[in-house]
C-alpha cells in the first residue's frame, strides 16, 4: 500500500506523541493528580496508528477503555484529553467521564466505554445508522481479547452479518484480559477463529508492525465499505505496562516483557523510515522533540484549566 | 373521540409516527413478519417495509446495544423487548449505557431512544414471565420510565416518548391489552412526567399507574356507593415523578393508599408515600397504606397466582383503615 512520506512522518508523531503522553500521565497519576483508573496504551501504539490511519474522515470509530492513544489518532487535542484525566471542565468529556469515558463526535471517535464488550452492540447501532441512511460509512469497533468471552460479542457478531452491516471487528489481542493469558479464558487460541463461527472473513496481522497493520486495515476497510458486510481483524500486540497504574504483574516473567520491548513498535518504525530514506535521523528526532514539547504544553493547558462549577454537576442529565 | 383498545392506541401511535418521521423505526424480536407477540405492530411489515420494521435474532442486548447507537447517529429506534422479564438480558445496556452516555461523555452523545416493553402478572406463565418490575428501571437517573394506564394516555404518552431526545423506558402491560377508552381523533402528544387526576374526590387520595390504575378506578366505583369519594391520581410516569396533584390532593384528603402491581418492599408505595410524609407531615390523619403484590415469586396455579396480585378487595380494605385511621 502507497503511504506518502508526509503520511508517514504524521504516524510516526502520532505514535510518539501517544508515547510521550502516557509516559506523562503515568507520573501524573502517581503525582495523585489523576483519579480512578488508568489504562495506558503504551506497547500498542503502531495497532491504532495503523488501523485509524487507514480510515476516511466518514468512518465512525468506538473502542474500549483503554482509549487515550485512540483518542490521539482520531484527532482529539492532547490538551482536553490530559483535561480530562485531570477532571477538569475542558477535558473532552467535560471531567465528567475520565480516562476510561472519552469520546468526540466532532471528530467521528464514539468512545471509550468502560464495560468489557459492551460497546460492540452499540457499534453495530452505529453501523445500522449509516447503513439506513445510505452512507459510504465504515464503523471500525476496537476491543481486547478479554471481551471475546462475554455474550456481547457473539450478539454483535451475529447480527453484524445477519444485517450484513458495515463493520470492522478489530480485536487488539494484547494476550492478557487483565491477568489471564487468552489460554487460560479463551476456547480458541486464535481469537480470529471465532469470527468464523459467524461467516466472518477474518485476519490476524502484526500488530508491531505498523506498515502491516495500515495494509491490513486499509484491505479491510475498503472491503467493507464495498458493501460485503461485516470483517474481524485480530492485531496481535502487547502491553508494555501493567492492565493499569497499580498492576503488580505477577503473571508475567520480566524476561517476556523485555523480549517484547525488543520489538517496540515505535522502534520498528523509526528503522523502517530511515531504512526506506523516507526521513533522516534528525527529522525523527525533531519530530519527537515536538511530541515531547507538545505533551508539556497540553499539561500545562491542562493544569492550568478550570475544575467544572458545581451547576455542572446536574447537567446533560436529560436533553428534555 | 373514538372508543379504542389499550392494543389499537399503541400501534396508532406508532404507525403515525413512522408516516411522520423517517428517521422512527422499530426493532425487535418478532416485531415484522409476525406483527408482535401482543399484535402491536400488525400489517407494519407490510406498509413499511423490512428496512424500517427489523426482526432481530433473540439477542436483548443486540437489541437494545444496537438501538443505542442508532440513536447516537440521529436516528429515533423504538426497540420492542418481547416482556419486561427479558429487559433483565439488556440490563447493562440500559442501565450502564442508555442511562449514562448523554451525561458521561458531557452531553455529546444524544439518545432519542424508545425501549417499548410488557410488563404485569396475572396470565399464568410462571414467575420468570410475569414480573412487574417497573421501579427497578425508575432507579437509574438519566433514564425515563413511562407505564400509561388508558388508551388515551398510552397513545399521547408514546408519541411524546418517540419524539424525545431522551432514552425512555415504555412500559405496557400485559393484561390490558384489550382495555377500551375515548381517545382523541386528532394528532396529540401528553408531555412527560406529569400525573393526572383521574377521578376527582375529596375523602381519601388513591395514588396508582398502569394496572393499579385500571384497579382503584373499580375500587372508586364501589367507594361511591358507600358515600366515599376517592380521588384517583394517576403517576403516568415513575421518573421523573410528579408529585404535585399527589401533595395537592393529600392536602385535601389528608389520607392516602398507594396501589401498585410489584412488590412492596422497596416500591412505588415506599417512595410516594415517603414522599407525602416529607413534603406534608402536617396534613397526614392517617397511616399511608400501601397496596403491592405479595412477596413471592408469582406462582403458575390460578388461584395462587390471583392470592398473590393486588385485587379491589384489597384496595377497598386499605382505604376503610385509612379513613379509620
Amino acid at each position: 500500500m502507497n503511504i506518502n512520506p508526509e503520511k508517514h512522518l504524521d504516524m510516526y508523531y502520532q505514535m510518539v506523541l501517544i508515547r510521550r503522553m502516557e509516559e506523562r500521565a503515568a507520573e501524573l497519576y502517581q503525582q495523585g493528580k489523576i483519579g480512578g483508573f488508568l489504562h495506558l496504551y503504551i506497547g500498542q501504539e503502531a495497532v491504532s496508528t495503523g488501523l485509524i490511519g487507514a480510515r476516511l474522515p466518514q468512518d465512525r470509530v468506538i473502542t474500549a477503555y483503554r482509549d487515550h492513544g485512540v483518542a490521539v489518532n482520531c484527532g482529539l487535542p492532547v490538551n482536553a484529553i490530559l483535561a480530562e484525566l485531570l477532571g477538569k471542565a475542558t477535558g473532552v468529556s467535560k471531567g465528567r467521564g475520565g480516562s476510561m469515558h472519552m469520546a468526540d463526535t466532532s471528530r467521528n471517535f464514539w468512545g471509550g466505554h468502560a464495560i468489557v464488550g459492551s460497546h460492540l452492540p452499540l457499534a453495530a447501532g452505529l453501523a445500522l445508522g449509516d447503513q439506513y441512511a445510505n452512507k459510504d460509512a465504515v464503523t471500525i469497533c476496537m476491543f481486547g481479547d478479554g471481551a471475546t468471552n462475554i455474550g456481547y460479542f457473539h450478539e454483535a457478531l451475529n447480527l453484524s452479518k445477519v444485517w450484513k452491516l458495515p463493520l470492522l471487528w478489530v480485536c487488539e489481542n494484547n494476550q492478557y484480559g487483565m491477568g489471564t493469558t487468552v489460554e487460560h479464558a479463551s476456547a480458541v487460541s486464535e481469537i480470529r477463529q471465532k469470527a468464523e463461527g459467524y461467516g466472518i472473513p477474518n485476519e490476524r496481522v502484526d500488530g508491531m508492525d505498523i506498515i502491516a497493520v495500515y495494509d491490513a486495515s486499509s484491505k479491510a476497510i475498503e472491503r467493507v465499505r464495498s458493501g460485503e458486510g461485516p470483517y474481524l481483524l485480530e492485531i496481535m500486540t502487547y502491553r508494555f505496562r501493567g492492565h493499569s497504574m497499580g498492576d503488580p504483574e505477577r503473571y508475567r516473567e520480566q524476561a517476556e516483557i523485555k523480549k517484547w520491548q525488543e520489538q517496540d513498535p515505535i522502534g520498528i518504525y523509526h528503522s523502517y523510515l530511515l531504512g526506506k530514506k523516507i526521513a533522516s535521523s534528525d527529522e525523527l528526532t525533531g519530530i519527537e522533540k515536538r511530541a515531547e514539547e507538545d505533551v508539556k504544553a497540553a499539561e500545562a493547558f491542562a493544569q492550568t484549566s478550570p475544575e467544572p462549577t458545581p451547576e455542572e454537576l446536574f447537567m446533560d442529565i436529560y436533553v428534555d | 373521540m373514538a372508543r379504542l383498545t389499550m392494543r389499537e392506541a399503541i400501534s396508532q401511535a406508532l404507525w403515525e409516527e413512522m408516516e411522520r418521521d423517517s428517521s422512527v423505526f422499530i426493532l425487535g424480536e418478532e416485531v415484522g413478519v409476525w406483527g408482535g407477540t401482543y399484535a402491536v405492530t400488525k400489517g407494519f411489515y407490510d406498509h413499511f417495509g423490512a428496512g424500517r420494521v427489523k426482526d432481530t435474532p433473540i439477542s436483548e442486548s443486540a437489541i437494545v446495544g444496537a438501538a443505542i447507537g442508532a440513536a447516537m447517529t440521529g436516528l429515533r429506534p423504538v426497540a420492542e423487548l418481547m416482556t419486561i422479564n427479558f429487559a433483565f438480558s439488556a440490563m447493562d445496556h440500559i442501565v450502564n449505557q442508555a442511562a449514562k452516555l448523554h451525561y458521561m461523555f458531557g452531553g455529546q452523545f444524544v439518545l432519542p431512544l424508545v425501549i417499548r416493553t410488557v410488563s404485569g402478572g396475572g396470565r399464568q406463565l410462571g414467575a420468570t414471565h410475569s414480573q412487574t418490575p417497573d421501579v427497578v428501571f425508575a432507579h437509574f437517573p438519566g433514564l425515563k420510565v413511562v407505564a400509561p394506564g388508558t388508551p388515551e394516555d398510552a397513545k399521547g404518552l408514546l408519541k411524546a416518548a418517540i419524539r424525545s431526545n431522551d432514552p425512555i423506558m415504555f412500559i405496557e402491560h400485559a393484561t390490558m391489552y384489550q382495555v377500551r377508552g375515548e381517545v382523541p381523533e386528532e394528532d396529540y402528544s401528553i408531555p412527560i412526567g406529569v400525573s393526572k387526576i383521574q377521578r376527582q374526590g375529596k375523602d381519601v387520595t388513591i395514588v396508582s399507574y398502569s394496572k393499579g390504575l385500571e384497579l382503584s378506578m373499580k375500587a372508586a366505583e364501589e367507594l361511591a356507593r358507600d358515600g366515599v369519594e376517592a380521588e384517583v391520581i394517576d403517576l403516568r410516569t415513575l421518573r421523573p415523578l410528579d408529585m404535585g396533584p399527589v401533595i395537592e390532593s393529600f392536602k385535601k384528603t389528608n389520607r392516602a393508599v398507594i396501589v401498585e402491581e410489584g412488590w412492596k418492599s422497596f416500591g412505588v408505595g415506599a417512595e410516594v408515600s415517603t414522599r407525602i410524609y416529607e413534603d406534608a407531615f402536617d396534613y397526614v390523619d392517617a397511616p399511608i397504606k400501601r397496596v403491592a403484590q405479595k412477596e413471592v415469586p408469582l406462582p403458575y396455579n390460578r388461584n395462587l397466582e390471583q392470592m398473590a396480585l393486588p385485587q379491589v378487595p384489597d384496595i377497598l380494605a386499605a382505604v376503610k383503615e385509612v379513613l379509620n385511621g
